[in-house]
């Protein structure tokens, strides 16, 4: 049981890492710390046993895929998932772990039954902020940042849209937000401004999977083996 | 459901009145800097490079006729490349394209932003187009990635709407040591103005010729208002890990793949290193068998006046 409060944790408190494989990792990192979380960076597939969640940041998701097989990620990330882990995938994290894309390549992950349209607002000249209403954030709408960002253009069974981009112009309405069990994905970049409700809505994700007995019997299970 | 009210055309129109969704604003450009981060930028000159590039996990490819090697060798004027070579390379990767344009040359920066370029480097590697201004890059959606040798440099550039700083290095020499030089040099000036009391800090953006408001930013942040890349020389793993260890956020590859005589595992090497740049086991690993990297030439021995740094201010 020690090695659950490892990582300087209270017991109280959910370890969460930030995939530090390449993007804007740092910036998740500093949007936890302004809510008492002290993150770690996951460069090692060793650490994922060690976290109760985990952030896949924006970046290039080409890029973020290559290097998750490269450094042999693939095949725990999903065991862990599949355990319980709590997952959130911003904007290249959304594509990582979307289960098909509209796009011949990057082969995303399956960890999360949403199909994806990669780049579908346009090239960065077409990138933009605007607010969004999201189910589960009280207050305000979030000032959302869409940089070369991803749709979901289709929803599996039991995956729950919390946010959408209403119709306009010539385009239909589009999932942005979207969350089954406690793996998350958004199309926009929470991290980029100083609006840290939606990390507060992971770190209660990663919270349930802390205090999940069955998931903390297998996480032994796995130790002692 | 939250969402229902943004639903149908009148929560359309809602939505597009709260958001006033404006493209191209500062959050929005230095963001796309921000997904850089950790990655390396790769000079390419056809869409076959640029699939390699790609699929050795680039973060960005740079489209230019010439690596900057080639462009030193053939001497002459250099200037943007030609439209159709950079839409042949946007049209080849998903991956954000960047382009250069010559110092000061608002034209060449105007075309490229009409032919979708992710990101414009406004470049001492082209022949300067102006001895005096560099482009107002605040007139642009695409944003600009823009050379600094010390930390003026790099506040007079973001002062003009740079939404992304490189050192200069000395480009297509394959010789790391003016990247190293500035990269450190930034890093110190930073220290510099952060660990100065308040009351010195006009006098500071005097003597660096840097704005008041962006050095007070420094001061109070600690490091530079936008991402920080190095670039310049960089032409083996181990150059990319010793660049991203002295402080930078990411690195611009230039001659150093394609001039290689394996370009395709040097790329992959120089982005495993860039990732697991503070790991030595990983890096010798990274390091092996990679065969000859770019011949290059030592960049102290090159005249002043044959330097590309020297160009702007």
């Amino acid at each position: 049981m020690s090695s659950l409060n490892g990582d300087g944790a209270t017991p109280q408190q959910p370890r969460i890492g930030v995939l530090a494989l390449q993007g804007d990792f740092a910036e998740h990192i500093h949007m936890l710390s302004e809510i008492g979380i002290t993150a770690v960076e996951v460069r090692k597939v060793q650490q994922l046993s060690e976290i109760d969640g985990m952030i896949i940041p924006g970046g290039e998701s080409t890029t973020i895929v290559k290097l998750l097989g490269m450094f042999d990620f693939v095949d725990e990330l999903r065991s862990q998932v599949e355990s319980g882990m709590a997952l959130w995938g911003t904007c290249a994290g959304m594509i990582v772990i979307a289960r098909e894309l509209a796009d011949p390549y990057p082969t995303p992950l399956n960890l999360l039954d949403i199909r994806v349209a990669r780049n579908y607002f346009g090239r960065q000249v077409d990138s933009f902020e605007s607010e969004l209403e999201i189910d589960g954030v009280e207050g305000d709408h979030m000032r959302a940042v869409f940089i070369r960002a991803p749709i979901v253009i289709d929803t599996g069974i039991g995956v729950e849209i919390l946010a959408r981009v209403p119709a306009i112009d010539d385009r239909p309405e589009q999932a942005v937000a979207v969350k089954k069990g406690r793996v998350l994905a958004t199309s926009f970049h929470p991290e980029l401004t100083r609006d840290t409700r939606m990390h507060s809505l992971f770190v209660e994700l990663a919270e349930e999977a802390r205090s999940d007995s069955v998931r903390r019997s297998t996480e032994e299970t796995r130790s002692i083996v | 459901m939250a969402t229902s009210t943004t639903n149908g055309p009148r929560g359309a129109q809602r939505w597009k009145e709260m958001s006033k969704p404006e493209v191209g604003d500062w959050r929005v450009k230095g963001g796309l800097a921000q997904m850089l981060k950790g990655g390396v930028i790769m000079d390419v000159v056809t869409p076959d490079q640029a699939k390699i590039a790609e699929d050795a996990g680039a973060v960005s490819v740079m489209a230019l006729e010439r690596v900057p090697s080639d462009i030193r060798r053939d001497g002459g004027v250099a200037r943007m490349s030609d439209p159709d070579l950079i839409s042949g390379i946007i049209d080849a990767v998903s991956i954000p394209v960047m382009a250069k344009a010559r110092i000061g040359h608002f034209v060449e920066a105007q075309i490229l932003e009409a032919l979708g370029v992710d990101y414009c480097d406004e470049s001492e590697v082209l022949t300067p187009a102006d001895n005096e201004y560099h482009i107002d890059k605040w007139q642009y959606k695409m944003p600009y990635v823009c050379g600094a040798r010390n930390i003026g440099e790099a506040l007079r550039r973001i002062g003009e709407g740079a939404a992304m700083i490189r050192t200069k290095g000395e480009a297509g020499t394959g010789d790391i040591v003016h990247a190293v030089t500035h990269a450190r040099q930034i890093l110190a000036d930073i220290r510099n103005i952060q660990n100065s009391p308040t009351e010195e800090l006009m006098s500071m953006a005097r003597d660096f010729q840097a704005p008041y408001e962006l050095v007070v930013e420094v001061h109070r942040t600690g490091k530079l208002p936008v991402v920080n890349f190095a670039a310049g020389g960089i032409a083996t793993p181990a150059d990319a890990a010793l660049l991203m260890q002295i402080g930078v956020e990411g690195v611009f590859v230039g001659s150093g793949i394609f001039k290689s005589s394996n370009p395709a595992k040097m790329a992959d090497a120089i982005v495993r290193a860039t990732t697991h740049f503070n790991d030595p086991d990983m890096l010798a690993e990274i390091s092996r068998g990679l065969g000859d990297a770019m011949p290059g030439i030592e960049a102290n021995k090159i005249p002043v006046a044959d330097q590309l740094q020297t160009r702007g201010w």
